[in-house]
């Protein structure tokens, strides 16, 4: 996090604001624990007060004070316009086809936006078993716009993936801790890049020849206010 | 329905080799009753569960599960469950078979359970790997020509769940994040319901879910008996327990040392919050 103290701000901070900037006020989003959440509060904080957020755990339009450590913790419930229950969740509302946004991560992606979450190796008998599939295939399917947060590596950038659990068909937007991907005719292309970052460390975190758009944009630095009200977030108390 | 202990129902209700499911997402977590379940030694269960966590880990750890049937499996806002890698990955401390769904998939399966249809159908499971792992099926819409995923429906033997009160008769009520505790309790040919309390009677509240008591085959009281997921209205998530499970589970022994002292060596849920006041306390 040596980030920090050249930049005045983190990776994953980059990340969470670049995320946010792409929520508009209104966006119905679906979001899952960590940076999606992170950046889901932070545009509801700043420029997007009418952000819809939607956890999985039943809650539609939560409105946590702090950053939840579970997509079902208490304050999610308190503070949200309806709960519902799950298989409610899942067939009316994301079936349903209400849901704008869905932020996914992953361990690995592909070129073409698809992501495993369920092993590494071979299914059978997996070097690592990861959680699985959870909403993720779902929410792939039924929201208008897919959204993957993934940190930029070689081990998670992979020319072909162990396992596919969710199908790339509409993933928008992959930020990374580098830049911003889109995909162009089907394939993910670095669009922008991060300050700090080039072409050479996307391009060699990055398991297949990364194509990157001829008008390579910079992404504008977090603006104090959006910094501010990030760490304002806090995750709530550990013991 | 009967307001009995948690040991009697578990004594009475859940056999070696049932399918067992204990819901609750993330909200009312069926603890005390899985520490039961371990206590009492079952084996050979297939554990039903849309999110397996700290529960299902030291269900898995303490060789109570045969069989795997979730949707994601980790500690949520920490990172894996190390019991249940270490029991796909490396067979500890018995190898475990998965079947493995989506969480809208499991949905559907529990309502079509409950509704004691034989499937559940949804616009799900398409492309990827996952179909080809699990039991899924295409099925054509007899209206619109559209081909839609069908699931076998979840029919447990077992259903526990937990919930904040019960009145006298064993009529039930839960409310805030009610998860897919209601379809469980349907779904399975059994049930047993933990309670925060049990009260009077109880005070209708909105959005709450309320099981009448002929639905239900067992309450009982243990009062902090989510731990450490939380109940609405009664206490909060043990969120600082959950980041320590990570360490706690990481290693066999460690965790082997910790499920003998608050759990085999506890003889309910009271003696197992005890003992975990015992340990954080100053000596």
């Amino acid at each position: 996090m040596s980030a920090i103290a050249d930049r005045g701000y983190s990776a994953d901070e980059m990340m969470a604001v670049a995320a946010s900037r792409r929520l508009g006020d209104g966006t119905v989003c679906f979001v899952g624990i960590g940076l999606p959440s992170l950046a889901a509060n932070l545009a509801r904080r700043t420029h997007a007060p009418g952000c819809v957020l939607v956890y999985e755990s039943g809650t539609i339009g939560a409105k946590p004070t702090e950053l939840p450590l579970s997509i079902g913790d208490g304050e999610l419930a308190e503070t949200a316009d309806a709960v519902v229950s799950v298989p409610e969740m899942f067939a009316y509302w994301l079936q349903g086809g209400r849901i704008d946004v869905g932020f996914l991560g992953a361990a690995q992606i592909d070129r073409h936006g698809s992501l495993n979450s369920t092993v590494v190796g071979p299914y059978d008998a997996p070097t690592v078993r990861l959680p699985g599939g959870g909403g993720a295939p779902e929410i792939a399917l039924g929201v208008r716009d897919v959204f993957v947060m993934l940190r930029h590596s070689r081990r998670a950038f992979v020319s072909a993936l162990d396992f596919t659990t969710t199908l790339g068909d509409k993933v928008r937007v992959v930020i990374t801790d580098l830049g911003v991907l889109e995909p162009v005719e089907g394939e993910l292309t670095l669009v922008a890049l991060h300050a700090g970052s080039t072409v050479e460390d996307a391009r060699s975190a990055t398991g297949w020849e990364l194509r990157v758009a001829d008008e390579l944009r910079e992404t504008e630095p977090p603006r104090p206010d959006e910094l501010s009200a990030l760490r304002a977030l806090r995750t709530k108390g550990t013991r | 329905m009967a307001v009995v202990p948690l040991s009697e129902a578990v004594r009475e209700l859940v056999g070696d080799g049932d399918v067992v499911a204990l819901e609750g997402f993330t909200h009312l977590i069926p603890h005390a009753a899985g520490h039961e379940l371990v206590r009492q030694g079952r084996r050979g269960l297939t554990l039903v569960r849309m999110t397996p966590d700290v529960v299902y880990d030291q269900l898995i750890g303490m060789g109570c599960a045969r069989r795997l049937v979730f949707s994601w499996g980790g500690n949520p806002g920490v990172g894996s469950l190390h019991r249940l890698r270490d029991a796909v990955e490396h067979g500890w401390p018995a190898p475990l078979e998965l079947e493995e769904h989506s969480h809208a998939g499991m949905a559907a399966a529990y309502a079509a359970g409950a509704a004691h249809l034989p499937f559940g159908v949804l616009r799900g499971y398409r492309g990827g790997d996952l179909p080809v792992r699990t039991r899924v099926a295409t099925i054509t819409c007899p209206f619109t020509g559209e081909e839609l995923a069908a699931v076998p429906a979840q029919r447990p033997d077992v259903g526990i769940v937990h919930a904040q009160q019960a009145d006298r008769r064993g009529n039930v009520q839960l409310w805030g994040i009610i998860g897919v505790q209601k379809e469980t309790v349907l779904a399975s040919a059994r049930s047993i319901v933990t309670v925060e309390e049990i009260v009077d009677e109880l005070e209708p509240r909105p959005g709450a879910v309320v099981l009448p008591a002929w639905v239900v085959d067992a309450v009982c009281p243990a009062p902090g008996g989510a731990h450490p997921s939380y109940a609405h209205g009664y206490y909060g998530r043990d969120n600082g327990f959950y980041v320590a499970w990570d360490a706690i589970s990481r290693d066999r022994e460690i965790f082997r040392a910790w499920m003998q002292r608050h759990v085999l060596d506890t003889a309910d849920v009271a003696e197992y919050h005890a003992s975990l006041a015992a340990e954080a306390a100053p000596v």
